[in-house]
Formats: C-alpha cells, sequence, structure tokens
C-alpha cells in the first residue's frame, strides 16, 4: 500500500486541514446518484465500492474531496474510506490521462508478448509505469491477468478488450488515442473516456444507443470449441506434442506435419490473429508502414 | 472396433459437449429473446414446481460440484444454509475471476448472461433468498454492460422482482463492480468487500452458511456452477450424470490457452484430457512441443507432457498430484523459460497478498527477492532450498488459500525442473531466450 505523499509532496508532520468540499451544484448531483446507489444494498456500506467508482467518475481520480463525499454520505470517517480507497488497485490516486492503457504482463501474456509490447510503449511514449503522457491522454501501466487468456497478449484500454495485441498494433493503438481517432476494442463497445467507464463501474448503465450490443456475440477464441463440436471445422490435423509420453510409439504413424505446413485448416487462430480489422495484429500490416 | 469407429469415438463432436457455450455464435446470443428461443428459464419453471427442499436434493443428486476452484458439492453449499431462523438469506454469486490463466466465466457472462441470471432464481428459490449480488471485477466493462442490460431485461420479463411466475417468489438481484483485487475471488474476503471494507478474509467458522454477508446465511457460488443448474433442472439430473465420472459428474468449460494451436474455450464432460484437446485443436503451435501447463490457474501444481493422459476430474488431477481448480489449461512450449514463468507468478501472488497474515505478506515478498536473482545469475545454489523452505512456510500456514497458491508453482517447479533452476545458477544467467516465445515468434515477417 503506498501513501498519497506524491500528490501533496512531503508531509512536513502537521495534520492535513479537512479537504474542501464540492462545490453546492456538483454535491447535489453526485447526493441524487449516491443514493440511487445506497438504495442497491441492504446496508448503506456497501455501496462505498461503486460510490468511489462514483466520485472517480467526476474528476478522473479519488480526490480528498471525493473521500470526504463518500464519508458523508455513509456516516464514516475519511479515515475509514481513505483505508478502503487505497486497497483497491482500480481507484487512481493522481490525475492520470482520459485513457488508461493496461498492458497485461502476468505469465502467460507476458510470455506470449506482453513485456515486449510493454517495453516497446514505454519507449514510444516515454513514460513509464503508472506515468501519463504530457498530453494528458494516456496513462500506461502493467496490469495482473485480465481473464482473456485465449486472447494473449491482451492490453485493455479504460478496461475494455484489446486481443491479440503485438508492438506495432499496441503503438498505432495509443498514437489513434493521442490523436484522438475513434479505436474500436475487439471485444464491447465504442471506447469511452476513463470518467464515462468509471460511472458504469458505479452501476449507471452506458446509455449510448447500441452500445450493449457492439462486439458481437462472442469473440473468435471463444467460439473454438463449439464450432469443433459442430463439425463445422475439419478436425485439425494433429501435431502432437512430442511429449515422450507414454502414447508416442502407438501414433508413430500419424502423420506429423513439417512447421511449413498449413496446420490447421479450420478458421478460428486466423480469425484470431487479426481480430481487430483496423489494426490486424497479424503481419502484414505491422512494420511496413 | 473399426478403424471408423475410433475415429468416430475421437471426434470432437464425441468429445465435446456445448451446453453454456452452445449458441455463443448467434447473433445477440447475450439477449433474453434468443436464450428464450434455446429453452432459456424453462429449469426456473420446473424449479418453481418443486419444494425448495426437494429443488435442494435434486441438484444435490445431480452431483454438480463448484467450478471455482475448490469442487465443492453445490448442492451441500445450499443444504447448509439454517432455515427458519428468521434471518434474511443471501446469495453472492462470485464473478472475480482473477486466477491468472482462467478466463471462463467472463466470456460466459458476455456471451450468455441470462444462464447466470436464470441461476441465481432457482438458487435463491431453493434457500429461501429474496436478495442476491453479482460481484463481478470491475476491470471487465464490457461484461458489466451486458449484466446490467441483462439484468434489465429479467425484470421487465418478470423473472426478477415480485411474484416471479406467479410463484411468490420475490427477488432482488445487485450487480456490483470490483476495484481490483484479485484476493476478493477468496469468499469471504469478497464478502467483506461486498459490505465496503478492505477484501480481507476472514476467519472460519463461522462459516459464510451460517454468518456470511452482514452476519447472515450466505451461499457463495461461482458463475460457472450457478449457470449450470438451468440446464440441470431443463434437461434432468441423469442427462448431467451421463457425462463426466461418477464423482466428477457434468460438463464444464476448458479454457486452452499459451502456445497452442486453437486457444479457446472447450466444453466437455468432466474427464476428458490434455492431448484429446490438443489432437482436435491442433496441437501445440507448429514445431514445438509441450514444456509444462497448469490444470486449473496458477495455484494449481503445474504439469508436464507426462501428465497428457490425466483425466481432466476433481479425482484425476487430484491423484496426479495437482488440482482441477478452474479448468485453466495454460500450456507453454520448449521456448519457455520457468524460472521466469514461477518469477512473474510469484511477484503477482506478493503483490496481491492483502497483507493480513504474515506467512504469506512476508513470504510472499521474500520469494521475489530470490526468484529475481535466480532469474538474473546471481543466486546461489542454497537458494533453491531456501526457496522451499518458504514456500514450505507459507503452504497450509497462511490465513486463506492465496497463501497456498503462491507455494503452488514453486514446488512442483522445482520439482520437475530444478536442472532449470540450477542451469540459472552455474551459468550466471537465464539461457532463454524470450524472443522465441512471443506469438509472433515464427512469424518473420513480424518485426516488433
Amino acid at each position: 500500500m503506498t501513501t498519497s505523499s506524491s500528490e501533496h509532496g512531503v508531509s512536513l508532520g502537521m495534520p492535513e486541514p479537512p479537504a474542501p468540499a464540492y462545490p453546492d451544484d456538483v454535491r447535489e448531483r453526485l447526493a441524487a446518484d449516491a443514493r440511487e446507489i445506497v438504495a442497491r444494498y441492504p446496508d448503506s456500506r456497501s455501496a462505498l465500492l461503486p460510490l468511489l467508482h462514483l466520485v472517480q467518475s467526476e474528476e478522473g481520480h479519488v480526490t480528498r474531496t471525493g473521500m470526504r463525499f463518500c464519508a458523508e454520505t455513509l456516516g464514516l470517517t475519511t479515515a475509514e474510506v481513505t483505508a478502503v480507497a487505497t486497497f483497491y488497485t482500480m481507484y487512481r490516486r493522481r490525475p492520470s490521462g482520459d485513457y488508461q492503457v493496461g498492458v497485461c504482463t502476468n505469465t502467460l501474456c507476458a510470455v506470449m508478448g506482453g513485456d515486449a509490447i510493454f517495453e516497446s510503449l514505454q519507449e514510444h511514449l516515454g513514460v513509464g509505469n503508472g506515468e501519463t503522457t504530457d498530453d494528458g491522454k494516456v496513462t500506461l501501466e502493467h496490469i495482473e491477468c485480465n481473464a482473456a487468456c485465449d486472447f494473449a497478449p491482451v492490453v485493455m484500454v479504460n478496461w475494455e478488450f484489446f486481443d491479440n495485441q503485438t508492438p506495432g498494433s499496441a503503438r498505432d493503438l495509443v498514437d489513434d488515442l493521442r490523436a484522438g481517432r475513434a479505436v474500436q476494442p475487439t471485444r464491447g463497445a465504442r471506447l469511452c473516456t476513463f470518467k464515462e467507464t468509471a460511472r458504469i463501474l458505479a452501476g449507471f448503465p452506458d446509455e449510448r444507443p447500441g452500445a450493449v450490443e457492439e462486439g458481437g456475440s462472442a469473440g473468435p477464441a471463444s467460439l473454438v470449441g463449439l464450432r469443433l463440436a459442430r463439425g463445422e471445422s475439419e478436425p485439425a490435423r494433429v501435431v502432437h506434442p512430442r511429449d515422450g509420453g507414454p502414447h508416442d510409439e502407438a501414433r508413430a504413424a500419424v502423420h506429423e506435419p513439417s512447421p511449413a505446413e498449413h496446420l490447421s485448416s479450420h478458421d478460428a487462430p486466423h480469425q484470431t490473429s487479426a481480430s481487430d480489422p483496423a489494426h490486424p495484429a497479424g503481419p502484414a500490416a505491422e512494420e511496413g508502414e | 472396433m473399426s478403424v471408423a469407429a475410433e475415429l468416430k469415438d475421437s471426434s470432437p463432436e464425441k468429445l465435446l459437449a456445448p451446453v453454456l457455450s452452445a449458441f455463443w455464435d448467434e447473433d445477440r446470443s447475450w439477449s433474453l429473446d434468443v436464450y428464450r428461443r434455446h429453452e432459456g428459464y424453462e429449469g426456473l419453471r420446473k424449479a418453481l414446481a418443486m419444494s425448495p427442499d426437494d429443488l435442494i436434493a435434486y441438484v444435490k443428486e445431480s452431483g454438480l460440484r463448484g467450478r471455482g476452484g475448490a469442487g465443492f458439492p453445490t448442492g451441500m453449499k445450499w443444504q447448509f444454509i439454517p432455515q427458519g431462523d428468521g434471518k434474511p438469506h443471501y446469495l453472492v454469486v462470485n464473478a472475480d475471476e482473477s486466477e491468472p490463466g482462467t478466463c471462463k466465466d467472463i466470456p460466459l457472462l458476455y456471451a450468455n448472461p441470462h444462464s447466470l441470471i436464470e441461476g441465481i432464481v432457482i438458487a435463491c428459490y431453493a434457500i429461501r433468498s429474496s436478495h442476491a449480488f453479482i460481484y463481478l471485477r470491475g476491470e471487465v466493462v464490457p461484461v458489466l454492460r451486458r449484466l446490467h442490460e441483462a439484468v434489465r431485461e429479467a425484470y421487465a420479463a418478470g423473472f426478477l422482482g415480485e411474484d416471479i411466475l406467479g410463484s411468490g417468489l420475490n427477488l432482488d438481484l445487485t450487480v456490483h463492480a470490483g476495484a481490483g483485487a484479485y484476493i476478493c475471488g477468496e469468499e469471504t474476503a469478497l464478502l467483506d468487500s461486498l459490505e465496503g471494507r478492505r477484501g480481507q478474509p476472514r476467519l472460519r467458522p463461522p462459516f459464510p452458511a451460517v454468518e456470511g454477508l452482514y452476519a447472515c446465511p450466505t451461499v457463495v457460488n461461482n458463475v460457472e456452477s450457478i449457470a449450470s443448474v438451468p440446464a440441470i433442472l431443463k434437461n434432468g439430473k441423469e442427462w448431467f450424470r451421463a457425462m463426466g465420472s461418477e464423482k466428477s459428474p457434468g460438463f464444464t468449460l476448458y479454457s486452452l490457452s499459451g502456445h497452442v494451436t486453437s486457444p479457446g474455450q472447450y466444453e466437455a464432460p468432466l474427464g476428458i484430457t490434455l492431448r484429446q484437446l490438443l489432437e482436435m485443436s491442433g496441437g501445440m503451435r507448429a514445431g514445438h512441443r509441450l514444456k509444462f501447463w497448469t490444470p486449473g490457474g496458477s495455484s494449481t501444481p503445474m504439469f508436464t507432457a507426462e501428465h497428457l493422459d490425466v483425466p481432466l476430474d476433481y479425482e484425476g488431477v487430484g491423484a496426479a498430484g495437482s488440482m482441477l481448480g478452474t479448468k485453466a489449461l495454460q500450456c507453454f512450449d520448449e521456448t519457455t523459460c520457468v524460472v521466469r514463468a514461477v518469477t512473474r507468478w510469484t511477484e503477482f501472488y506478493a503483490h496481491e497478498s492483502c497483507g493480513k497474515c504474515t506467512p504469506c505478506r512476508e513470504g510472499t515478498y521474500w520469494l521475489v527477492q530470490l526468484l529475481r536473482d535466480i532469474e538474473a545469475g546471481k543466486g546461489a545454489r542454497s537458494d533453491l532450498d531456501k526457496l522451499a523452505d518458504i514456500a514450505d512456510n507459507i503452504n497450509g500456514k497462511s490465513f486463506c488459500a492465496l497463501g497456498d497458491g503462491a507455494a503452488s508453482p514453486i514446488f512442483s517447479s522445482l520439482k520437475y525442473f530444478r536442472e532449470e533452476y540450477e542451469q540459472h545458477i552455474t551459468g550466471r544467467g537465464c539461457p532463454f531466450d524470450p524472443a522465441k516465445s512471443t506469438a509472433w515468434a515464427d512469424r518473420p515477417e513480424v518485426n516488433a
């Protein structure tokens, strides 16, 4: 757990004065939202996590003013609220970019290329982990497993999926974000800003027409097993794991294709590796530009 | 058996069994309309025709076991809820899917959220609950969007709210987004988090069935467990038991990832093997062989190519020295450095350790220091015993299972790949080239 000393400089040992309150109009607007959130729970304190998302949607990060608002709403001390806000990694504690770009560097994504993507983006953007570009657009960070391992390597922008990335596709992605060009996640709806995302996390549905259905029903990797089970794809030719395991001898007769051969006649992997049409993660468009 | 018959038996059509994933490729598969077209909410009608106690017995007899990792019988969890105690009862669905490698609940909720909602209504009828919660990890906004919409649709259609389908059952369902903390996948930490606190595990007993959310009787179930219930009701427990084995019946989602030709979701009866899954899906990526894999996420001891024929059910994987876990089959080929993989997982556990208990908080910290040194070629031979010793001081001695999970990759990698650790020490560095492991390593056109 880190403290927010970076936000306020080095403390000289004097207690901080209480945080200022929100201006009246902001407070009234947030209070109406807060009432709706609190009403979802049998016990008001359960509303704390969504309320922290709500104040983050107001200012882009959780400020002392935001925490004071949560405390007053729920009858807690600011210390109690701070203890919770600093425990969870999704609450940002200093001003950050409109787009939070998270590169998964947990083992599987890291090995599949997440480390290379993260290094490449640090160099390309000139920022380190947790830092924001000068234009205030992009905050870069490495993130933990985001439950999309079958689409590795994964990059998240404002918690939307960008699957099957390469260093090149990720650099294009951040360039587009900084230039204000429209960016479409691989699965899910058009990107919104970090503040708008935080409001959805507070439990207020995305009101943009068509947002729920954008991105289709399921990503290509999610459908691989289903298509095989239906016999819609030719059973892939066996490339066996060459494990020296007990079955190896018995299967010695099985044709083992050379690496140069086209290995799978079904389409899923191809779709997967270029699942973002705007940025074919694949080879062709990759570098030559 | 004739060659043709043999071929048929090992065909994907025979080996796979899409149930929850059966219509994920349809347009708007996540909508109520499409779900109902596939007999959605029919399981609920059958459930409401039974008494709650009979319903619990029925789910127990089906043999359904928890799909979140531990494999505890779902019906038995429901049965533990004291009845007639005058307290409110709660159902909390654990959708905090964060275990490294695990990626089944998120695609399930994205493509078919109503299977979960129907399961929730059935479970709440059984345990006499009138308020349920879905605790979804916050980092998956596309899924949150569809859950919001699915809950709205279910209320509008009378599957949630008051007097559901004229049964007298009232039920409210709250979708709650977390805020980034792996530990909240631990059921008691999840409950603390849902109560608006830091997500730290609780001492048990009392178990959640007696004192859970707001100190009231609470069932905490994984997404896939609850989503499997409607199909059991609709098709019958015999249908369910006809799949899998006596002690591990039914179907489940296997998630294949890593250096394989076709990563993705494969829904199959319990007991399928990794060899079968790889053979039907094109195997490891071209020109490479399997080196190590996890049967159920990073917290389950790793396997090697020796274990390709282990039946992937609770007993089979347990007998082979690991755990079925979340069926997250992360496959790594010979280009991958085991020390690098384990170091990264250990950094994850150290980062996610909640800090409540000393063995986990301090132990994971020191494991990371030792592993980083070894990976960088600065380790000593004695460090390997020290690693094992520290892992032993975490395993079984921590407050919750996060500590056990942190010890698993250490123990299992030392068991199967001790030589590779020694190579890092004697060779003063890592003998592997990480560039060879990337998804684009064998595509020369991709110049990263």
